[in-house]
């Protein structure tokens, strides 16, 4: 049973192993090993096509999570005041804006904004001749995306931490004269904080790392993911492992504080000297 | 205390109910609590005494009626704009923020906000009363239940508010920690002068640290009173098997006369009976209940050693014996009383030595011993 867990493990992680590994291959071609060598990486931070992407997507994982954990803090909260129906219904479409699969995300979207710069552009002509502006599928299409399949998950984290915020501190800001804007600053924020952090981390990491919704949304400025896509059918070089083990890194570190934000400290009021 | 009853009413409920959907947590409640007054609201868990306790705190809004803090109507004031603070059940302490600023919470919500300097002064002042100096920088998780206890406290008391709202304060704590904080609240209570409004369903803390206790049942107030009223001269059977413990004896009434009225226990015995529940028109053949505290049968060996004035005298088996310590508790069965139970002191056991089960010895009480009350 061991080795078939331990074979499991191989299967998994091999495949990303080997990508880390040939990242640091002096060689000219990614299978064939010559030594170690860090020269890909500073090859891949002096490509200025590289750079360009990373810089798109930095500025699209910024604005998406920004977006995304004020939007999504602001709907929890709302949603947290409903109840019957109409509240099972907004939670089950939560859950399944999550389960959306992303091709389905991206065609959606796709159609979705043709059709509206299809109807917008002729009116836009319309109204400002031929200085109107025109729509065209760029970063803001790609951050509206990723702020959409975002949402959900900003939604369940922030309101799985409102669930389990205790009532009766609201009821003690209120009792010591905090009026309601004073107790969502003092207290329903401080106790939300990590929660929204957390969302905060895992937005920027999923946009960050999304390849399939961009590749149906983005513009003429390509996110990393759809570089190295791209950069890929003129062979695997050790150079895309070395960008690929960039967003490797950069992706479990984040993913790694959100967890870490996420564990129920200061929740168990009870279990006093844990961390003293 | 509550003598001063002639003090003006600083929290009033006027016919005050409050329905949650179908269910009636309070209904048609009236009282009134004077300033300076401490006074529990003691039942079972439902029976509206919390539901109560949040009115006055502004949690709740009353369904009908009226709740006044003193002399203005604060039906539609907000919690935040009620000059009462409440001490919660769990505490409710901010765990993000450490004592010294727990406590000072309220103060800082004020506006125009008090200087540092004051509000430095004033926390300096509450933790000194509660016995919590040089805790200013804890964080409120890494204390124990009787610390953060404290705190709460201190966090309420520094606003000086009129009146000190507490839900269970003590039921988290353990039984020896919960009697220090009993005598502590109390003083603290006589110290400070506010009013204290105190939610238990603990019969023993109700009566320990209150001027008056207000007996609640499904909604309703079933009788307030003082502590020893409450004991002596409960208003119904509910009340005297809420408050002490009682033995119920089924009887018929007989004769009745000005201010007595011959009872016949269902067991047998007779005996005159010259106090009655609250407004309690007696008529020959009603069914009532007598109320005998176990306290007030006494047991003896020699039957002409009972005091001259036992109107009831029977021969009783021992059936069980409880030490409990200061007293002995024994349950008998007789043919005149049926099964009972009579606490025996310490003190009297030292005359006589204590009873063994399965012996024979007589049981006595005088005719104020028992009270008649409604038969439910």
């Amino acid at each position: 049973m061991r080795w078939y867990a331990a074979a499991i493990y191989v299967f998994l992680y091999l495949p990303i192993a080997l990508i880390v590994i040939f990242s640091f291959n002096a060689g000219k071609y990614a299978m064939d090993w010559q030594g170690f060598s860090v020269e890909w990486y500073f090859k891949a931070f002096a490509n200025p096509f590289a750079l360009k992407a990373l810089r798109t997507s930095l500025v699209v994982g910024l604005w998406t999570a920004v977006l995304a954990t004020s939007l999504g803090t602001l709907a929890a909260l709302g949603l947290e005041r409903m109840s019957g129906w109409p509240r099972r219904a907004s939670d089950g479409l939560i859950y399944i804006a999550i389960m959306v699969p992303g091709v389905v995300i991206g065609i959606a979207t796709l159609i979705a904004f043709v059709t509206a710069f299809n109807l917008a552009n002729p009116f836009l002509e319309g109204l400002f001749g031929d200085a109107a502006p025109r729509l065209a599928m760029g970063l803001p299409t790609v951050i509206g995306a990723h702020v959409l399949f975002n949402l959900a998950v900003v939604i369940l984290i922030v309101r799985s931490r409102l669930a389990g915020l205790d009532r009766s501190l609201i009821e003690a800001s209120e009792d010591l004269y905090a009026t309601p804007l004073g107790t969502f600053r003092q207290v329903v924020l401080p106790m939300l904080a990590p929660a929204i952090l957390a969302s905060f981390l895992l937005s920027f990491t999923f946009s960050f790392e999304d390849f399939i919704i961009a590749f149906f949304v983005s513009g003429p400025d390509s996110t990393l993911p759809i570089y190295i896509f791209s950069s890929i059918r003129r062979g695997i070089t050790p150079e895309v492992n070395a960008i690929g083990s960039v967003v490797l890194a950069v992706s479990l570190t984040l993913l790694i504080m959100a967890q870490f934000l996420l564990r129920d400290r200061t929740g168990s009021r009870g279990a006093r000297g844990d961390q003293a | 205390m509550a003598e001063d009853a002639a003090r003006k009413p600083i929290v009033v409920f006027r016919g005050v109910s409050k329905f949650f959907g179908e269910v009636a947590a309070a209904s048609d409640i009236s009282l009134e609590v004077a300033a300076g007054e401490f006074l529990s609201f003691l039942g079972p868990s439902g029976c509206g005494k919390t539901t109560a306790l949040r009115m006055i705190a502004g949690f709740e809004q009353p369904s009908e009626g009226d709740v006044f803090l003193d002399g203005v109507r604060v039906n539609d004031i907000p919690a935040y704009r009620r000059p009462v603070n409440m001490v919660f059940q769990s505490y409710a302490l901010f765990p993000h923020l450490n004592v010294w600023r727990n406590v000072a919470y309220g103060l800082l919500q004020r506006s125009p906000r008090p200087s540092r300097a004051d509000i430095d002064r004033s926390v300096a002042r509450v933790l000194d009363l509660v016995q919590l100096n040089g805790f200013e920088t804890r964080r409120t998780w890494e204390m124990s239940g009787g610390q953060q206890q404290r705190v709460a406290l201190a966090r309420a008391l520094i606003n000086e508010p009129k009146v000190l709202l507490l839900d269970e304060p003590l039921a988290a704590l353990d039984r020896k920690l919960r009697r220090e904080m009993q005598i502590e609240l109390q003083n603290l209570q006589r110290r400070v002068g506010i009013t204290f409004i105190l939610v238990t369903h603990d019969q023993e803390e109700a009566l320990s640290m209150s001027d008056r206790v207000c007996i609640m049942r499904q909604g309703r107030i079933v009788q307030i009173g003082k502590p020893t009223d409450l004991y002596d001269r409960p208003a119904s059977r509910y009340v005297a098997d809420f408050v002490g413990k009682s033995n119920f004896f089924p009887g018929t009434v007989g004769e009745v006369a000005a201010d007595s009225a011959q009872v016949t226990v269902a067991s047998g015995v007779s005996l005159p009976v010259n106090r009655f529940g609250e407004n309690m028109q007696l008529a020959k053949g009603d069914s009532v209940v007598l109320a005998v505290r176990p306290e007030q049968i006494l047991l003896t060996r020699s039957a002409e050693s009972l005091p001259q004035d036992s109107v009831v005298r029977v021969e009783s088996r021992v059936l069980n014996r409880i030490f409990l310590g200061e007293h002995t508790e024994y349950l008998l069965s007789s043919e005149g009383l049926g099964e009972f139970a009579a606490l025996a002191p310490r003190q009297s056991e030292l005359v006589e030595s204590p009873f063994e089960t399965g012996e024979i010895v007589t049981a006595g009480f005088r005719a104020e011993a028992a009270q008649a009350l409604a038969a439910d």
